[in-house]
C-alpha cells in the first residue's frame, strides 16, 4: 500500500511510533482521545460553572447560550455536568480497565505459560466467575469503605474502592482468553526454537508470547473502558460509588433515560461521550496491536 | 486426553464444593436483611420472630450443613420421585425460599423457558451475526464493511441495555404501537397466532441482549482471525494452490477460533444467570429477575442456589472450553 | 382449560344471577401491573405492601377503612363501637358479628371459627407471623356461635380494631390452613399461594414473583360483582414502565403506585389513554436528626449510642436552622406533584389528630442564618461555612438510593450551603438501609450519619403505636442488636408520660388532643424531627377502567369487586 522501499535501520521503539502514526485510523482515534480528555480536564477552565449549583428556575431548559447543552430536572448545567463527569468515568474506566487486563493478563500468562500453575489459577478463576457480584461488592463497601475514606480522605478513598471492586470482578474472561492463546502459542515452532537456544522464560515470555497475543488484550481493553463506565454507575446505585450528587456519565446517562422522552438531548450527550471514548480507544488499540505486530511491520502498511 | 478429562471431572467436585462454601460465606457476611422489604410499621420485635422463624437464629455452620444435605441429598430425590414416580423425598424438607416460602427449585424450573425463550435465544442470534461480521471484518480489514462494523459494534456496546430497552419500547410500543412493551409469561404456543404473539413480545429483549453478545464475540473473532491471517501457514497454503474459501474457512478459521470458544463459553452460563436489567425492562421475569430480586430480598437459600448452579454450569463449561481447545488445535496437549 | 372454565363461569353466572343492571363477569378481563411483584399471597407471612394488595383481591377482613378512612364493615354486619355495645365498656373486648349466608369461594360456609382460627394462627409462637403487631394484647378469641366471635384484651384497649380490621388481618380459611400453624406455615406452599378467600377474585395460578391469574369468585356475596371475569395482575419493571404500559401504550388497565418526577408522569398523561389518581393517607417523608455523635472515632459500641449526645445537632437552634432553611413547596413541586403536600407534621392525618402546625411552611433563610450566629456558629474564615470552637458545621446526610430522595438530598445541600452548613451526601441500597443488619455501619437504625431521610405511615387511622416509637427505651442501641424504632434517640421523660396517658385514653376528642401535643414535641417544640412532604400515592387507571377509588388507609385494591369497565 506504500511504498516498498527499505527504510534505513531504527530502534524498535523509533519504528513502531512510525508505523503507528501511519495508522489512519489509530491517528484518529489517539487525536480524538486527547481531545475528549483535554475538554473533560481543561474545559472546566473556561466554562467554569459549578456542576452541582442548583438554579432551580432554570430547570429543564434546552439548549440556550447560557447552558449550551440544557439543563437537567433541577436547573444544573449539562455541559458542566459532563465535564466533570468525564473526568471520573475516563479515571475510573482507564485505571479499572488497567487494572483487569493487568491481573487477568498476568493470570492468563502464568497460568497458560507454567502448567503446573495452570491447575490451581484457573480453579481460582473459577471461583472468582462464580462468585454473585452485588453481595461481593456490598461486603468490599462495609469492610474497607471508611478504612479507605479515612486513609485516603473520602474521594480517592472512593476512588480507590471503585477501580478495585470492577478491576477485582471483571479479570477473568481476559484471563481465560488469554491463557487459551498461550497455551496454543507455547507448542508454535518458534517458541519451541527459542527455547531450544535457551531462551529464560522471563525472555520467552516478554519478547515472544506477550507481542503474539497483543489482539485480544486489545479487544478486552476496548470492551473493558465501556464496561467499567457503566459499571461505575451501576455501583453508584447500591451506595458503593460517589456521593449521589457527583455526576458521571454513566449515572447521568441512566438518570436521563427518565426523561427520554420529554427531553431526549439530555440522553443523547452521555450516550455520545462514553461510545466516543469507547470508539477512540478502540482505534487507538487497532493502531497499536498493527504496529506492535511484527509481520504488518514487514509488510509495510 | 480420556485421562485428562476425568481428572478434571473428579476435581470439579471439591472445586465446586469450596466455591458453594465461599458463597455462603460470603452471602453470610454481606449486610441485609430478609425483612428489609417489610413495611416499618411492623414492629422490630415481631421482625425477630420472623427471623428466627426462618431459620435465622441457628449457628451458619449448621445453616450451611442443612442446605448441602437439602441441595444435594434431598432435591436429587424430589427430582427421581418426579421422573420415576418413587417417594424418596418424603416428609424431607426442601431448600425452601424466603421470600416465597416455597422450593426454589419449583421456581427456578418455572422461570427456565422465558429465560431460554429469550436470553438463550439473544445469545444464538448475537454468535450467529457475529462469527459472519467478525470473519469478514478481517478477511477485508479497513474496508467499509469493517469500518461500519466496527463503528456499530463499538457504540452498540457502549450504549448499555437501561438505555437502549427503553429507547425501542419508546419507537416501537409507544410511538409505533407495533409490539407489546411487557413480556406475558403466561402466553402458551399452541396456535400460529399465539407464535406470531410470542415472536413479537421476544423480538425487543433479544435484539436489545443480542447487540452486546455481537460485539463483544465479534471484535474477538476479527482480533483473532487477524493474527492468523498473517501467518506463514496461509501464505503457504495459499502457495499450494488452495482455495481463498478453504484457506479461510478452513485454516485461518479453526485456528481462530480459540479465544472465541472460551467468549462463547464463558456467556454460556450468563444465559442461565439471565439479563438482569434487559429482563426488568421488558417484565421478562426470568431467572436474572429472580437472582436480582432474591438478592434485594437478601432470600439467602434462593440466592446460594442459583449461584451455585451458575457455578456449577461455570466450572462445566470452562472444561469443555478446554477440551475444545485441544480438538481446535492438536499440539495443545495437558498431559 | 382456563379460559373453558371461565367462560362456564360467565354462562353459570349470567344465567342463574338475578337481572340487574350489571353481570358477574359481563366485562371480561382486566390487567392489573404492580411493579414490585409480589412473592406469596399469604400477608401474615410476608407483611409486604405488594403481597398485601395482591391478597386483598382474594382474603378479605371482617371491616376495612374505606378512602376517607373510615371503618366500613366488610365481612361484619357492622362496625362494633362501645355505642352499638360490641366494644365493652371497660374496653377490654370486642365482638364482631359475621353477615349470615357468607360462603367461602370454594362453596363451603364462613363462620366464626375461620376468625378464631386466624388469630390462633398468628399468635403461634413459632409462626413468625407478619402481622402480629395486629393482634397485640389479645388474649383469647372466643367463638359465641357460628357466626359471632368476640376477642378478648388483656388490658383496657382503647382502639380495639387490630384484629380482623384492615387489610393486614383479613381471615383465613381455618380448613384449607388447618395443617400449616407454627412451624409448618413456611411448608404450606400450596395454600400460601393459592389461598382460598371471600373476595372478589379467586386465584388461579400464582408464579411468585412474575404473574397472577384471577378469575372471578363464583360464590362471591354480591351475584352481580366482580363485573370482570378475569384479571392478570403482572409484577416486576419499574415505575416508569408500569406508567407507560398504562398511559401511553394502554396494555394494561392499572398501575399501582407511580413514583415518577411530577413531569414524566404529566407527560405520559399527555398521551390520553389514561389518567393518574391519587390519594393521602399518613406517609411522610422526614428528615430525622441523629442526636447521638456518629463520628467514627468513637469506639464501636459507643458511637452513635447515647453515651455521646450530637456535638452540632444538640443544640436545638441549629436543628430548627436547618429545618427553616427548607422550601417543601418546592420539594412537593420537584418531586412528587399531584402526590404530595408540604407538610410540618408527623401525624398528618386523620384530622383530628393532625396539629395546626404551619410556620415551617415558608422558607425563612435569614432567619435561619441568625439562628445560627445565634448559636455561635459563625464563618470565621469567609469559605462559606460556618465554624465553632474549632469545628465546621459539617453533616454527612444519607437516605436509601431513589430518584426522588437524590434530587431532595442535592437541593437540600444547597439550601443548608446558604445557610453556611456544609453536606456531604450518601446514598444507600434500599435493601441495606431499610435491613436490620447489626453487622452493616450503613442501616437506618444504625444512624452512622448526622441526619437522614426516609419515609413512615402508620397502619389503620390510630396513630398510638406510631407516636410511641420514640419513647427513650425503643432506641436502637448495640444491647438491642440496633433494633428499635426511636431512630434519632430521642429522649424526654414528659413524652414518655405523655404515651403512657395516650394508651390509656379512650374518647376521640382526648385522643386528639394527646396525639397532637406528642406530635408538636417531636416537631415544632425540638425539631428532632423535620417533616418535608405529606405523601400521597399517585396510581394510574386507564379511560375505560370505571370504579376506582384509590385508598391509602387500606389496600389500594380494596374495592376490586366494584371496577367495571367503561364502555
Amino acid at each position: 500500500m506504500t511504498d516498498p522501499a527499505m527504510p534505513p535501520p531504527r530502534s524498535q521503539w523509533s519504528e513502531i511510533w512510525g508505523q503507528f502514526k501511519r495508522h489512519r485510523g489509530a491517528l484518529i482515534g489517539g487525536i480524538l482521545f486527547l481531545l475528549i480528555i483535554a475538554i473533560v480536564f481543561l474545559g472546566p477552565l473556561i466554562w467554569t460553572l459549578d456542576a452541582t449549583y442548583i438554579d432551580i428556575r432554570a430547570r429543564n431548559q434546552g439548549p440556550t447560550w447560557a447552558h449550551p447543552f440544557g439543563t437537567d430536572q433541577l436547573g444544573r448545567d449539562t455541559l458542566a455536568r459532563m465535564m466533570a463527569g468525564g473526568q471520573t468515568s475516563i479515571a475510573v474506566g482507564l485505571t479499572a480497565m488497567a487494572l483487569a487486563l493487568a491481573l487477568g493478563g498476568f493470570m492468563g500468562v502464568i497460568a497458560g505459560y507454567f502448567r503446573r500453575l495452570d491447575g490451581p489459577l484457573m480453579r481460582l478463576t473459577d471461583l472468582f466467575l462464580s462468585l454473585p457480584l452485588l453481595p461481593l461488592l456490598l461486603v468490599m463497601v462495609m469492610l474497607f469503605r471508611e478504612t479507605l475514606s479515612a486513609t485516603f480522605g473520602p474521594e480517592t478513598g472512593i476512588f480507590f474502592l471503585i477501580v478495585v471492586a470492577i478491576g477485582a470482578t471483571s479479570w477473568m474472561p481476559t484471563a481465560r482468553i488469554v491463557r487459551a492463546d498461550v497455551l496454543a502459542l507455547k507448542e508454535r515452532e518458534f517458541v519451541l526454537a527459542a527455547r531450544s537456544i535457551g531462551t529464560t522464560n522471563f525472555g520467552m515470555i516478554t519478547r515472544h508470547i506477550l507481542p503474539n497475543i497483543l489482539s485480544p488484550i486489545m479487544v478486552s481493553a476496548t470492551l473493558g473502558i465501556a464496561n467499567a463506565i457503566i459499571t461505575e454507575s451501576a455501583l453508584s446505585f447500591l451506595g458503593l460509588g460517589f456521593p449521589p450528587d457527583f455526576p458521571t456519565w454513566g449515572r447521568l446517562l441512566n438518570d436521563a433515560t427518565q426523561y427520554l422522552q420529554d427531553y431526549p438531548e439530555r440522553v443523547f450527550w452521555p450516550g455520545l461521550a462514553i461510545s466516543l471514548t469507547v470508539l477512540s480507544v478502540n482505534y487507538l488499540g487497532d493502531g497499536l496491536r498493527d504496529a506492535l505486530d511484527p509481520r504488518t511491520r514487514i509488510r509495510g502498511r | 486426553m480420556l485421562t485428562y478429562t476425568i481428572r478434571r471431572l473428579v476435581l470439579a467436585v471439591p472445586t465446586l464444593l469450596f466455591i458453594s462454601l465461599v458463597i455462603f460465606l460470603l452471602l453470610e457476611l454481606a449486610p441485609g436483611d430478609p425483612m428489609a422489604n417489610v413495611p416499618l410499621t411492623v414492629p422490630p420485635d415481631v421482625k425477630e420472630k420472623m427471623r428466627i422463624a426462618l431459620g435465622l437464629g441457628e449457628p451458619t455452620h449448621i445453616r450451611f450443613g442443612k442446605w448441602l444435605w437439602q441441595f444435594f441429598v434431598v432435591e436429587p430425590m424430589v427430582l427421581s420421585d418426579h421422573i420415576l414416580g418413587t417417594t424418596l423425598a418424603e416428609g424431607q424438607q426442601r431448600v425452601l425460599s424466603w421470600q416465597f416460602r416455597s422450593p426454589v427449585m419449583d421456581v427456578i424450573v418455572q422461570r427456565m423457558p422465558q429465560t431460554l425463550w429469550v436470553v438463550g435465544m439473544s445469545y444464538v442470534v448475537g454468535i450467529l451475526i457475529a462469527l459472519p461480521i467478525g470473519i469478514y471484518s478481517a478477511y477485508r480489514q479497513y474496508s467499509v464493511f469493517d469500518q461500519v462494523g466496527t463503528f456499530i459494534t463499538m457504540v452498540g456496546y457502549s450504549v448499555p441495555p437501561f438505555f437502549s430497552g427503553v429507547l425501542v419500547i419508546v419507537i416501537f410500543s409507544v410511538h409505533l404501537g407495533w409490539l407489546p412493551s411487557i413480556y406475558d409469561t403466561t402466553l402458551r404456543v399452541t396456535s400460529w397466532d399465539t407464535f406470531v404473539m410470542q415472536f413479537k413480545q421476544m423480538i425487543m429483549p433479544v435484539m436489545v441482549l443480542a447487540l452486546q453478545t455481537t460485539a463483544q464475540i465479534s471484535r474477538y473473532m476479527r482480533a483473532s482471525m487477524l493474527d492468523n491471517l498473517g501467518q506463514d501457514y496461509v501464505r503457504t497454503a495459499r502457495a499450494k494452490g488452495l482455495g481463498e474459501t478453504t484457506v479461510v474457512m478452513v485454516h485461518v478459521l479453526r485456528n481462530s477460533m480459540i479465544p472465541v470458544i472460551t467468549v462463547i463459553a464463558l456467556g454460556v452460563p450468563q444465559i442461565f444467570g439471565g439479563a438482569i436489567i434487559t429482563e426488568q425492562i421488558f417484565k421478562v421475569n426470568g431467572l436474572g429477575q429472580l437472582l436480582i430480586t432474591a438478592i434485594q430480598a437478601n432470600d439467602l437459600p434462593m440466592v446460594q442456589t442459583v449461584t451455585f448452579m451458575l457455578a456449577v454450569l461455570i466450572v462445566a463449561f470452562n472444561i469443555i472450553a478446554d477440551l475444545l481447545y485441544a480438538v481446535l488445535d492438536p499440539r495443545i496437549r495437558y498431559d | 382449560m382456563a379460559v373453558r372454565e371461565i367462560l362456564f363461569a360467565v354462562a353459570f353466572a349470567t344465567s342463574f344471577a338475578p337481572a340487574t343492571w350489571a353481570k358477574r363477569g359481563a366485562d371480561g378481563h382486566v390487567n392489573v401491573i404492580y411493579w414490585q411483584a409480589p412473592s406469596i399471597l399469604n400477608p401474615y407471612l410476608s407483611g409486604g405492601t405488594k403481597e398485601l394488595e395482591a391478597a386483598s383481591l382474594v382474603l378479605e377482613p371482617l371491616g376495612r377503612f374505606n378512602a376517607q378512612g373510615n371503618m366500613v364493615p366488610y365481612l361484619a354486619t357492622d362496625i362494633p363501637t362501645v355505642e352499638n355495645g360490641g366494644v365493652s365498656a371497660d374496653l377490654k373486648s370486642i365482638t364482631w358479628r359475621i353477615k349470615p349466608g357468607l360462603v367461602w369461594s370454594d362453596g363451603t360456609p364462613f363462620t366464626a371459627h375461620d376468625a378464631k382460627f386466624t388469630a390462633d394462627y398468628c399468635m403461634h409462637p413459632e409462626g413468625g407471623c407478619a402481622q402480629l403487631a395486629k393482634y397485640e394484647g389479645v388474649i383469647l378469641v372466643e367463638v359465641i356461635d357460628d357466626l359471632t366471635v368476640k376477642v378478648n384484651f388483656e388490658d383496657s384497649t382503647p382502639n380495639p380494631y387490630g384484629p380482623f380490621m384492615g387489610g393486614q388481618a383479613p381471615i383465613l380459611q381455618a380448613a384449607q390452613f388447618a395443617n400449616c400453624l407454627g412451624a409448618k406455615a413456611p411448608e404450606c406452599t400450596d395454600a400460601n399461594f393459592h389461598p382460598i378467600g371471600t373476595g372478589p377474585f379467586k386465584v388461579d395460578e400464582f408464579r411468585p414473583n412474575d404473574v397472577i391469574s384471577f378469575s372471578a369468585n363464583p360464590n362471591y356475596r354480591d351475584p352481580a360483582k366482580p363485573a370482570f371475569a378475569s384479571m392478570t395482575f403482572k409484577g416486576g419493571g419499574d415505575a416508569t414502565a408500569a406508567g407507560r404500559a398504562v398511559l401511553e401504550t394502554g396494555e394494561f388497565d392499572y398501575a399501582w403506585n407511580l413514583q415518577l418526577a411530577p413531569d414524566v408522569l404529566a407527560n405520559m398523561a399527555k398521551a390520553g389513554k389514561g389518567v393518574p389518581v391519587s390519594s393521602f393517607g399518613s406517609l411522610v417523608e422526614r428528615i430525622e436528626i441523629n442526636l447521638t455523635d456518629p463520628s467514627p472515632n468513637l469506639p464501636e459500641g459507643e458511637r452513635a449510642t447515647a453515651k455521646h449526645p450530637h456535638p452540632i445537632l444538640s443544640d436545638m437552634r441549629v436543628r430548627k436552622a436547618l429545618s427553616m432553611a427548607i422550601d417543601r413547596e418546592l420539594l412537593v413541586e420537584i418531586g412528587y406533584g399531584q402526590a404530595g403536600r408540604p407538610t410540618c407534621n408527623l401525624v398528618p392525618a386523620p384530622a383530628i389528630y393532625a396539629s395546626n402546625n404551619t410556620e415551617c411552611l415558608l422558607q425563612d433563610v435569614d432567619g435561619a442564618r441568625a439562628l445560627l450566629d445565634q448559636a455561635g456558629w459563625i464563618d470565621s474564615n469567609g469559605d462559606g461555612i460556618r465554624e465553632k470552637d474549632g469545628r465546621k458545621l459539617s453533616l454527612l446526610f444519607q437516605t436509601s438510593t431513589n430518584a426522588v430522595r437524590q434530587d431532595f438530598q442535592a437541593l437540600i445541600k444547597q439550601w443548608w450551603r446558604d445557610i453556611g452548613v456544609e453536606t456531604e451526601l450518601r446514598n444507600i441500597s434500599a435493601s441495606v438501609f431499610f435491613g436490620g443488619d447489626p453487622g452493616s455501619p450503613d442501616t437506618f437504625q444504625k444512624f452512622y450519619a448526622d441526619v437522614e431521610m426516609y419515609a413512615n405511615n402508620f397502619d389503620g387511622t390510630d396513630p398510638q403505636s406510631y407516636l410511641a416509637q420514640y419513647t427513650c427505651d425503643k432506641a436502637p442501641r448495640p444491647e438491642t442488636q440496633w433494633q428499635g424504632e426511636n431512630i434519632n434517640r430521642y429522649c424526654n421523660p414528659d413524652y414518655d408520660a405523655l404515651i403512657k396517658e395516650l394508651t390509656r385514653t379512650a374518647g376521640l376528642d382526648k385522643r386528639g388532643d394527646i396525639a397532637r401535643k406528642l406530635n408538636d414535641m417531636l416537631t415544632r417544640d425540638s425539631y428532632v424531627i423535620i417533616p418535608l412532604v405529606d405523601r400521597g400515592r399517585v396510581s394510574a387507571r386507564s379511560n375505560t377502567l370505571g370504579g376506582v377509588k384509590l385508598n391509602m388507609w387500606d389496600s389500594e385494591l380494596w374495592n376490586a369487586a366494584d371496577w367495571y369497565r367503561i364502555k
